[in-house]
Formats: structure tokens, sequence, C-alpha cells
């Protein structure tokens, strides 16, 4: 059994909703146990540490700090959530980059009875547990109902990828996990150029005009590209462009309806599992058009690759991945 | 000593040099922010997905930063308008910390009340005023509060979603508390007498 | 005997006395240390001038000094100065001791206190320890006139030809099928735009028929072994399955061979050779070779295509791999650079996005000899494009990946911007962070092609993107940039990007530079004597580095240290022989048990076992003097000249004060 220390954040008892009854259906199918941190608090997403650094700090750290109590077994937590993922992973890394940091902050949590050492934990996004433990074979080996014939733009979001601290990620702007677990699927993965661009964070609460903006370009590309849907990683991420898909259509005088999902709802579906254990339809921009796609049946062809014909042009590089480059340092 | 209005500012008068404010800067923002490392190459200012809302590109805003031109730095939006999407932060090929400059700056203009715009710095205040209240964040309190005070005319074009986002269970009427409030709120009331200066 | 000994402090300018207090320093010397036989201790601006030297001389005349101790800068630089200086005195060298206290005191410290007391620790230790000094003789050896010049590129051609005209002999050694190396790929050169085989291959072909030059393409060192005038070299010759006898280099069985590869090397990629090639078509020597991993025949044992057709019986399926030892006297290595692979720039889109090429694509492709015949096309294969964008520093300059400058880009970056512009009528914008085009008639080519109309933007490119914003970017690359000059965030939708890619050492450097025992800077360049005086030799004497090996340069630069180290060389054979220190290893045969655990520590094979003696035994013409043995010998049998055991105590003695009279 795989142990984990889960740190949910705010979002995934409300405007997330989905993502954790989703999240609850594939952890037996997987093996996985997912240990709530225990009376854990906000992580003050993108806002404290934009105010008052320290208490800023400290906020995440007391997270930290309850965590390392329920360390049996495990030194892991995973946060589903990007932002909360990176202020989890950042507070543990500048403690230790900027040891004057590490002081203050364990002062202030001393005056609550607890200390945290940078370090002593790993952090993790769910979706790098589940590509990088679990694994694609064996997420491959529970599927049931393989997607095909659903088109789908992988999104990423940008706190993921970056900044990246512990080197955990494919590429910082072109990460391919995301895209693999949905092949895995056997989705259509659409090649997604934005797929590490910003949704607007907290623009949509703060500079509107310049979160629509953003929420323009990656619903209006995905729709270029023929997307069925967008698959996302991130509760905010998905809550910018669903929730505030209809206001930005108002406001370029589109209707762009593409609607948005967590990659751990496709994966319920690919598993068997019912829309409704999935939060399937909580979502304000309705997949149900999407997902009509599955309906249908559709059987994969193997085309035979084309003979190379003598205007093809000129070949094409290898694509680079940091796997290649791991393999060279390993050698 | 003349008033200093912002006519005032923007025609540079009056403006002291001061020097000390790079070093300012660099000291108050976590981790180690290479701030005095940046070759003016522009990656940032390209790599932004809102420069154009921006009154100064993060570059120009660094070079603003090491001439010392404290009041129009820290009354710059250039800030408040970071998404943090990290995108400058990985590509800078200085390794300056530019996300975390951002969120520096505005501490600095909130404590120096220099900021021009109050919508961002009134979503934070009141978003971190929730958290140390009930340990969580409380979307419907926070999104009320604050479209109320800044988006009025913005709500009768949101309630379709906010009604949607309730009714589907998104958006908790009744926020939750953690357990040991008492707890947190020892550790930031401490925390809020540190200070990064070394 | 008592010995009457010199101290001499330098100021070094202010290199020395900025951090260290020297008239302290030397009075101290001349007080405390008086017991242990310091007659006198003086200190000087600058010892190492002439007048500093006549100093030193007129006490060993005058004062009768039998040792000297000079507190300066780091033997590396002036040890040869004062013993010289001694020698000219009438002293023994070897009974000279130099005291750094300019690296490894007043360099690395800002505490004049600290570097004060520091260095008359430092001091200390060097009279205690030149106490203990042997006098010694130098060692003469005579020089092998024969040199290996390893890399068969332009700065290897131009040491080999140097030399090879001068009436010596030399091993040219190349891993690839044909010398030229990077130029031979090329269009034209900066600044003049000459083109680059017009210019190379009149070398390349004097290179392979000199009387003087062995060639050895397709061809590596594995192992070298031996000192300055006395390598012994070994070189696999790799099977090229054509026998180099009988072959005329007529073409027929590249026309003939069925199995066409992508030339990943020539062609960068971009265009097909077959399993049995040449490079190209003025490859020097013109023998093809035959590529085992390719080749039908090597894979399924049929086919034989070229061996049939081959009018001279020249193909050879059973040659093997060939070991050749040649022995030569001096090395220069001319090992070149790799191109940064441009795919980890993720954010520039090579290998995602099919019209951004890199600069050696970007050669061929403009290469009359090219895959498209000097078309500037896109992927495609047909189109030209209407609009280009040259992207400079791609890998350098960046902590991300490289954190110095490639050199050549910028001006690489206006080359292709000429091409651009004269070929296809394109608008051409160069995208850049500095421009950098230092070097006689660079700027004036800059002028050029601004006068032309390239569009220039100062500003590192953010990304290449094909995700469009509006009508007018669809089907474009968008490059996304902050001119900074004008403050803005710019989109600029082109047909096609070119990148800039940075050079970066050559992937083995670190283990080429270990087996020819010299060594890389952090970055993987090989290290050089002196960066500034001394910019092709290295720490080990006898072997050179020259071109891109040390450095990114450019061609002329390239040219001129092939040169120089030719002239280097050179002025070593017509020596004749060599002075060797007589720092060396000897057995004490009354200690020795004969465990032999030296034989196979020493890295020079210097040490060989005698049966009849059983014992091990030295030979004093291949030690290095590295005292790898000294430190193993169980029995402490073996010690160093210059490094015994009395003379390192005596100096931790010295360092520690110990030797200091405490009343």
């Amino acid at each position: 059994m795989n142990k984990y220390l889960l740190y949910p954040g705010c979002s995934m008892d409300s405007s997330a909703k989905a993502y954790m009854e989703s999240l609850n259906s594939i952890v037996e199918p997987l093996d996985l146990h997912l240990e709530e941190i225990e009376d854990w608090n906000c992580c003050g997403a993108t806002e404290y540490l934009g105010i008052n650094l320290i208490p800023a700090y400290s906020l995440i750290a007391r997270n930290l700090a309850l965590a390392t109590k329920q360390m049996n077994g495990t030194r892991t937590v995973v946060a589903p959530c990007s932002a909360c993922y990176l202020n989890l992973a950042k507070a543990d890394y500048y403690m230790q980059e900027r040891p004057t940091l590490g002081a203050k902050v364990n002062e202030a949590l001393a005056a609550g009875g607890l200390e945290y050492k940078a370090g002593t934990l790993d952090v993790r996004h769910l979706i790098d547990i589940l590509v990088y433990d679990v694994g694609l074979e064996a997420i491959r080996s529970k599927v049931v109902r393989p997607l095909s014939g659903l088109k789908v733009v992988p999104y990423m979001g940008c706190m993921l990828p970056r900044p990246d601290y512990q080197h955990r990620w494919s590429d910082h702007e072109h990460p391919t996990e995301l895209d693999d677990l949905l092949r895995a699927l056997g989705a259509d993965v659409i090649d997604y150029p934005l797929t590490t661009e910003c949704c607007g964070g907290h623009m949509t609460q703060i500079g509107p005009e310049s979160a629509f903006e953003l929420i323009r370009r990656l619903i209006s590309d995905a729709s270029e590209r023929s997307a069925h849907m967008m698959v996302t990683v991130c509760p905010m991420c998905q809550m910018n462009i669903d929730a505030y898909q209809n206001e930005t259509n108002h406001f370029f005088g589109t209707n762009y309806h593409m609607p948005v999902l967590f990659f751990t709802q496709l994966m319920g579906l690919a598993f068997g599992k019912e829309p409704g254990k999935l939060g399937i339809g909580l979502e304000l921009v309705s997949s149900r058009n999407a997902l009509a796609n599955l309906g249908i049946e559709v059987p994969v062809t193997q085309e035979p690759a084309a003979p190379r014909k003598k205007d093809e042009g000129l070949p094409m590089p290898r694509r680079w991945t940091k796997h290649e480059g791991r393999k060279e340092e390993m050698k | 000593m003349p008033q200093m209005t912002d006519e005032r500012v923007r025609a540079g008068m009056n403006r002291e040099e001061d020097l000390s404010l790079l070093h300012e800067v660099s000291m108050k923002t976590a981790g180690v922010s290479h701030l005095e490392m940046c070759i003016q190459c522009g990656t940032c200012g390209g790599s932004c997905p809102v420069a154009e809302d921006m009154d100064h590109t993060p570059r120009m805003l660094f070079a603003m930063l090491r001439a010392g031109i404290r009041e129009e730095v820290l009354r710059s939006n250039t800030p408040w308008l970071c998404v943090s999407c990290y995108h400058c932060v990985v590509r800078c090929p200085q390794e300056v910390h530019i996300a975390d400059v951002m969120y520096t700056l505005k501490g600095m203009a909130i404590h120096a009340k220099l900021y021009t715009d109050s919508t961002a710095p009134h979503f934070s205040q009141t978003f971190v005023g929730m958290v140390e209240t009930f340990g969580r964040g409380y979307e419907l309190g926070l999104a009320t509060r604050h479209y109320l005070r800044h988006f009025p005319l913005r709500l009768p074009g949101m309630m379709p979603m906010g009604f949607g986002m309730i009714t589907k269970g998104r958006m908790a009427i009744i926020p939750k508390k953690i357990k040991h409030i008492d707890q947190l709120t020892k550790i930031l009331n401490r925390a809020k007498q540190l200070e990064l200066t070394s | 005997m008592t010995e009457r000994i010199g101290v001499y402090v330098c100021h070094c300018g202010t290199n020395i006395a900025g951090t260290v207090d020297v008239v302290d320093v030397a009075n101290w010397a001349a007080e405390k240390l008086k017991h242990q036989g310091v007659v006198i201790a003086r200190e000087y601006k600058f010892m190492c001038s002439s007048l500093g030297q006549e100093l030193i001389e007129k006490d060993i005349k005058e004062l009768g000094l039998t040792r000297v101790v000079v507190a300066a800068c780091s033997p590396h630089l002036h040890e040869k100065t004062f013993r010289t200086a001694a020698k000219n005195a009438g002293l023994n060298p070897y009974l000279v001791e130099l005291a750094s206290i300019r690296e490894q005191v007043s360099w690395v410290h800002s505490n004049k206190t600290i570097g004060t007391a520091k260095s008359k620790a430092v001091v200390s230790g060097a009279v205690s320890r030149v106490i203990e000094n042997a006098a010694l003789e130098e060692i003469k050896v005579p020089i092998n006139p024969n040199t290996l010049v390893v890399g068969g590129g332009i700065a290897g051609i131009q040491s080999a030809l140097e030399i090879a005209n001068a009436g010596f002999h030399v091993y040219l050694v190349e891993r690839e099928p044909s010398i030229g190396g990077h130029m031979s790929q090329f269009d034209k050169t900066f600044p003049t735009l000459d083109c680059s085989a017009c210019i190379l291959t009149p070398r390349m072909v004097e290179a392979g028929t000199h009387p003087n030059i062995t060639l050895l393409t397709w061809s590596e060192v594995t192992n070298v072994a031996g000192y300055v005038g006395n390598f012994h070299v070994t070189i696999k010759k790799k099977a090229r399955f054509v026998n180099e006898e009988l072959c005329t280099g007529c073409g027929i069985c590249q026309e003939k061979c069925p199995k066409k590869v992508i030339d990943d090397v020539y062609e960068a990629g971009l265009g097909y050779r077959k399993a049995v090639y040449t490079p190209f078509a003025q490859a020097v020597p013109n023998f093809p070779v035959m590529d085992k991993e390719n080749c039908t025949y090597f894979i399924k044992g049929t086919c034989k295509a070229c061996e049939k057709f081959c009018p001279t019986n020249a193909i050879d399926f059973t040659q093997q791999d060939q070991l050749i030892n040649v022995d030569v006297g001096n090395i220069i290595l001319a090992t070149g650079y790799d191109l940064f692979d441009a795919r980890r720039v993720s954010s520039y889109g090579y290998g995602r996005l099919p019209n951004v090429f890199t600069s050696i694509e970007f050669e061929r492709l403009s290469n009359a000899a090219g895959p498209t015949s000097g078309n500037i096309v896109l992927r495609d294969g047909k189109t030209t494009p209407k609009s280009v964008g040259i992207i400079h520093c791609v890998g350098s300059r960046d902590k991300n990946f490289n954190n110095y400058c490639s050199v050549i880009c910028c001006m690489q970056g206006l080359k292709f911007a000429h091409l651009v512009h004269e070929r296809t009528g394109a608008t051409v914008y160069n995208f850049y962070i500095d421009m950098r085009t230092a070097y006689k008639a660079y700027d004036e080519f800059y002028q050029r092609v601004l006068e032309e109309g390239t569009l220039f933007v100062r500003g590192k490119v953010a990304e290449v993107t094909k995700a469009a914003r509006k009508e007018s970017e669809k089907g474009k690359l968008i490059i996304q940039v902050e001119d900074t000059l004008a403050g803005k965030q710019r989109r600029i939708p082109v047909d096609m990007v070119i990148l800039s890619s940075g050079l970066q050492p050559r992937a083995d450097s670190k283990e080429v530079g270990k087996m020819f025992g010299i060594s890389c800077s952090m970055d993987g360049w090989f290290t050089e004597r002196h960066p500034k005086l001394d910019p092709v030799a290295t720490m080990t004497e006898g072997v050179f580095i020259v071109g891109c090996a040390q450095g990114p340069k450019d061609i002329p630069s390239s040219v001129a240290q092939g040169a120089a180290a030719a002239a280097r060389v050179l002025d070593k054979i017509l020596q004749k022989e060599v002075m060797l220190e007589p720092i060396k290893a000897s057995i004490n045969k009354e200690t020795c048990s004969g465990c032999r655990i030296c034989n196979g520590l020493c890295p020079f094979n210097a040490i060989a076992y005698i049966e009849d003696d059983k014992i091990s035994d030295i030979n004093p013409a291949l030690c290095q003097g590295c005292g790898t043995c000294v430190a193993a010998c169980p029995a402490g049998a073996i010690s160093g000249t210059g490094f015994s055991d009395a003379q390192i105590m005596a100096q931790i003695d010295g360092l520690l004060l110990r030797n200091l009279i405490t009343a």
C-alpha cells in the first residue's frame, strides 16, 4: 500500500468538489492511501505573500509542521492543487536557501508549540504521484472504458511545472506528464502550445479585463484545435476557465463553449466509474456534449505509416526530453 | 518641502536617488533574489502574459529599482498585475526570483501606502482577513465583500455564475473553521513582529 | 653546518602589500627565524624585476647565502625566475624555495592582520623546509621530433601544416571520416563572406598530401604514456571496411549502396548519406567509410552491392579495428566543440515546431552543396520564407544552460541575416541581448547588415509559439519578446526562426583531458597555462591546446592559435633536448620488501619489479615525480626528491610555528 499525507487545500471541498469526489473514487483501484493532515490551514494562495512575508511563510509552514507529526512510514505530502503545491514546496525550499527565513518562521511556529526543519518532507503534486509512483502502466491496466474519440487538450497550468525547485517535471514549458497520462486512458490528446500558460489566477477578482484576455487565449486556441474539452490538474485553472467563461464570452462578444474537467474525473470515467460519482455535472460549462463522444463506438484503426515521399521535405530533429539528458548523465 | 504630488513625481521633480532601494528589496525577498545580477535582457517582459497592462515591464522596474526611484517603483501597477505564472522565473538567464520580488514590492507598497489602485491590495487583505479568522478560505464571504466594494456593477452579470456555484455546492454558505485557530493566531501574531532584514 | 638563509618578501605592487604588511613579515623573519639561519630578510616592491633579482644575486655572493626563500607569488609563475637568479649567482637552483603569499594569502584574504599572520607562517614553513632541500641537477632528455595533432578542424590543420612545412613529421588524427571540421559545413565566413570551402579545401588537400603528414582519419587516440619529448601514443584506427591501398575514391560504392541514412553529423540531420559514404565531395581523404550500424550486409548478412560494383576490389568486410603505436615529442589538441543542443530551450520550440532551425542547419540550408542546393526554404522543402527571425545567445549567457558568451553568435547572426536578405529578400529580424562585434572589420559588417535593412530588436526572446492570438498570426511562428529599447512587449510573426546556438565543450572533454594529463575549467574547456600570457600551452609540458578546445572562438583566432602552438612545438624540437625537473622518486633497496603494490599504481608505468633482486625499481626517465608510490609504499621505502619526508615534516613544523624558540 502506498501511503501519502494529503494536503487537500480549501477548494477541494468547495469550488473543486468534483476534483475531490473523483480523486476519492480512484484511490481504491490504484491502491493509494491518502491520510489527511490533521487540522491543516489555508496556504494563503497568492495573496498572503504580498502582504507580509514572515506570517505568510509561517501560515504555510504550520501545515508542514503538522504533517511531520503524521510521518509514520512516509515523508511525502501530496497536494492536488497547484497553488497549494507550489506554496508548500516553496516554503520548504526557501527556508533552506535563506536560513534566516527558516529561523524566523520557526520562531513564529514556536509560539504555537510547533517547529519545522526544512527538507524533512517531500512535497509533491498528485499527478506526479500518479505518473511516477503509480506509473502509467498500472493506470493503463485499470482502464475498462478507453476514452478513444474524446479530443482533449491537456492543460497543466503554470504553477505546477514552474519554478520546479526539485526538478520533478519533464519540462518547464511543455511538460508531457498530463499528455502521457491522458494517452494512457486512451484519449485523443491534442498538442496544445498553451499548456503551461496562465489562466489569470487572482486577476479574475482584481483585474478582470486582464484575466478575460488570458482565458480567451486559452479557450480560443483549444477551440481552434477542435478540442472537445480541456483537462486540468488545478482547481484555480478549472474555476477561472469554467466559472468565468460566460463573462469572458460576454466581454469579447464570443460564444465559446469549452468544458474543463479535472484529470481525475477522466481517470474515473476510464476506470468505468459512474459520472455521478465523479462530480461530472458540477462544471458550469457542461461537458455533456463532449462526453457524448464517448458513447459513440469509434473503432480504433491503426493506419499504416505512409511511405516516405520524395517531396516530403526535410527531416525533423528528435524531440528533446529531460529523461534523455538523465540517461546521458547516468552513462 | 513642497507637497509630493503625482504630477511632481511624474515630472521627476524632487526625486532623490535612493541607492539603498535595490538592497532593501533584495533583503526583504524570500530566498536569494539575485536582483543585482539583472542584465536587462527583457526575458521577463517578453514572457509576461499581462505585460500589456503593466505601466512598466518587470525589466524596466528592475532598472528603476537600481536607479533608486523609490516612489515610482512602489506606485507601479506591475507587481499587482503579476499572476505568479513563473514563466519569467524559469526563463531568466540570471536566475532572478522575479515573482518573489513582486511579492516584496506589493508588501512595501502597502506599507508605504503608495499603490494607485486599491482593488488588488484590498482583495489580498480581505482574503488574508478571512484566513486569519477561520484558518481556511471562505469564497462566498470574500466574493461578496470584495465585489460589493470594488465591482458593484459587475455583480448582476455574475449572479448566474454565483447562483450556479452555490446550487452545485461549489460555494459554501457557512465558513469552515479549523480546530486550533488559537494556535494559528498565536503563530501569526508572533510572525507579524518579525521581519526579514538580513 | 648551519645554513645561511636569505628571505625576500615581495610587495607585488599592492597585490600582496594591500593585504599583507610585508615590512612586518620581513622584520619578523629576520628576528624570529634568526636561530634557523636567516641572516638577511628584505622586502621589495617587485622582487621579480631585474633589480629585485640582482638584490638576491648580490646577497648570495656577498653574504654567502646557502639557501634562499622568496615569499611572493605561486611557484607556477616565478619559481623559474628566482632559481635562474640563484644559478647565476652560483647557488644550486633547487636550494631556492618559493613561499606563496599571493595566491594563498593576499588574494584569498581581505583582513590585513590575518594576511600578515598567515604570511609569517607560510614564510616560516618555507624556511624550515629549505634547510632540508638538497642540491639537485636537472635531467636532460632528447626530444622526439615527431608531433601528434589531435583533431583535423581548421586549427589542427593549421598546426599540422606549420610543423610539416618546417620539415618535421606530424601525425594528424581525426575522429570523423574526413578532416575539415565544422568549417567544412559552413557556407560563407564572416566578415568578408569568403566561401568557406574555397578557403578551407586547399588547406585540407595540402594536409592530405603533405609528405610530412601522416593522416589518420576515422581514428581516435586511446592511450597516452610518457612525458614531454617522449610520448608513447596508442591510436585506434577504426575499421573502414575499405582498403585504402586499393580504393581510388571513385564513389561507385556510394552510388550503388541501397541504404539511405539521415546524416546527423555533416548534414546536421537535414540530409541523407549512404551506409558507405564520404561525408562530402571534397573529403580528405576521399576513401569512404562503411557505417556498420546501418550497413545491410552487417545487419542481415546479405547485400554486398558495394563489393560487387567496386572496380578495384577495395571493399573488405573482414577489416578489423587496428591499434597503432606512435612515439612523439609534443602533442597539440585541437578537438573543437559541440554545438549546444537547442532542444533544451523548450520555449524556442526546436524539435517541436518544424520551422525552427539551428545555426548549423541553416549553414547546410544555405550551402550550395547542402541538401537544398543552397535554397533557403522551410521544412516542407520548398517554401521560401517571407520573414525570418534570428535569435542570438541560444544556450549562452544563461545560467540555466551555459553561463558564458559563445563569442561567434553575434557575427554568425549577422552573417545569416545577410544571406537571408541576399537569397530570399525576406524581412529579417535579429534578436540580441548585446551586440558583440569587437574585432577587425566586424563592426563594419554590422553596419553593412544594418544598411541592408535587417531589423534589430534588443531583447532576449521569451518564446517562439504557434499559438496565434489574432488573424495575422495564424499559421506563423510568433516570436514574443520585450523590445527593451522601446520598453514594450512585441509579438512578431515570422515564417522561419534560426537559433544561434552556442558552442560547448565536447561531451567527452573531461575524459580526453584526463588521458592527456590536462585539466578542464568548470565549464569543461581545456585550461591553458596562463589566460593571457600562455594561452596555447597547458600545465603539462609538451601538451598544447588550440582552437575551440580551449574556449569558444572564431576562425581567425583558431588559426592564430594553431600557428602559435606550432611555433611553440618547433621551438622545443629545435632545442633537441629538454631539461626535466629532477623531482623523481627512488626506492631504498634495503627497505623495499618487494610487495609490488607500487607497480600497478604508477600512472607512468615507471616502476618495474626486478625478479633477480626481488625488489621494485623506478626508471627515472619515466618517473614524473607525482608521489603516488611514495604515499602508497607500506614499508616507507620510497622517497621523492624535492618532497622528502624530512622536507615536508619540517615545513609543517614551520607552518605551525613549532620552530620558534619560546622563551
